[in-house]
């Protein structure tokens, strides 16, 4: 039982997150609806925070789609990793893909036998997914209640967020410098170019500093 | 339609794309160690660069306001190891303090 309980309560605690994703994406302009299609749909947190942040910054649709499907791009290394384990096909393997995301595959591979692997992935994968879902709602909802985004701090929401996610990846002395060159790198050019740009041209850093 | 949606619905369809190959491809394709490598680092870089536009730019113009305040309460709770709520909050609280403030 404690497998299912432990993967509802990921569920749950990743799924409330999704009320500040609501609120960015309304305080950025976009509608309650894409909020919601997107948390539905695409169902990705970075992805979907950096698809908002890159067009509230300026920048191009194109632009915006390259982002959000290049840090969307490593749900499909963990498809790799957990179809081995689920071993589906046809509308069971489509379902499965959906909810492939960094909880449900981590919360998977932690398990210590097959069949508590499988149970973690589903009850994670369905539990964030229903959370996410009805938390980016109300997020939405209340953000177009509140008026000036800055004054509650949903400005840095977003980035504060992101370094959470990269902050435990830095360990690794290549991972930090890769960081850190990106982010200098992003600034130093920003004025320069079109908006975007800083953040897809950082991909030419992951290259050089990945090759050896 | 506008760009937005455009955005929103191809992004939505490329990610979901993406997932679905991952549970199909054979995963010899993915083992070449250079290929993990890179792989391994492009969220990483796309972040960081993501955070430097959101957090230090206004419209493509290097700022620093108060959210400078918020990312370095956020940096500082993340070196204490605090849970991830106290990070956010915390950064969007002093934020929020500094701006109302107009410091």
């Amino acid at each position: 039982m404690s497998v299912q309980r432990d993967s509802l309560s990921v569920g749950l605690a990743v799924g409330a997150a999704g009320v500040a994703f609501g609120a960015v994406a309304v305080a950025d302009h976009f509608t309650v609806a894409q909020a919601c299609f997107l948390s539905f749909v695409l169902f990705s947190g970075a992805s979907q925070f950096s698809l908002v942040a890159v067009m509230s910054s300026g920048g191009s649709a194109l632009s915006a789609i390259v982002t959000g499907t290049f840090l969307g791009s490593r749900n499909g290394l963990y498809g790799v990793r957990m179809a081995q384990i689920l071993k589906l096909k046809g509308a069971k393997r489509a379902l499965a893909a959906q909810i492939t995301i960094d909880e449900s595959t981590g919360v998977a591979i932690a398990q210590q036998n097959l069949q508590d692997q499988k149970i973690a992935f589903w009850y994670t994968g369905f539990g964030v997914f229903f959370f996410w879902n009805l938390f980016t709602l109300l997020g939405a909802l209340g953000a177009k209640a509140i008026g000036d985004t800055s004054a509650w701090g949903l400005d840095v929401a977003s980035p504060a967020i992101f370094c959470a996610v990269l902050f435990p990846r830095l360990k690794e002395r290549k991972l930090l410098f890769a960081c850190v060159l990106s982010f200098i790198w992003a600034l130093s050019i920003t004025e320069f170019v079109p908006a975007g740009v800083p953040i897809i041209s950082t991909v030419a850093i992951a290259a050089i500093v990945g090759w050896k | 339609m506008n760009s937005q949606w455009i955005a929103v619905i191809i992004t939505s369809l490329l990610c979901y794309a993406i997932k679905y190959i991952g549970h199909a491809i054979p995963e010899i394709w993915l083992a070449h160690p250079r290929v993990q490598r890179i792989t391994n680092l492009i969220p990483i870089v796309l972040l960081s660069g993501l955070v430097a536009m959101q957090a230090f730019t206004t419209k493509t113009k290097f700022v620093v306001d108060h959210r400078l305040a918020g990312i370095t309460v956020a940096i500082a709770a993340l070196t204490a190891k605090l849970p991830f709520p106290v990070v956010v909050i915390g950064a969007m609280a002093t934020s929020a303090i500094v701006y109302r403030l107009k410091i």
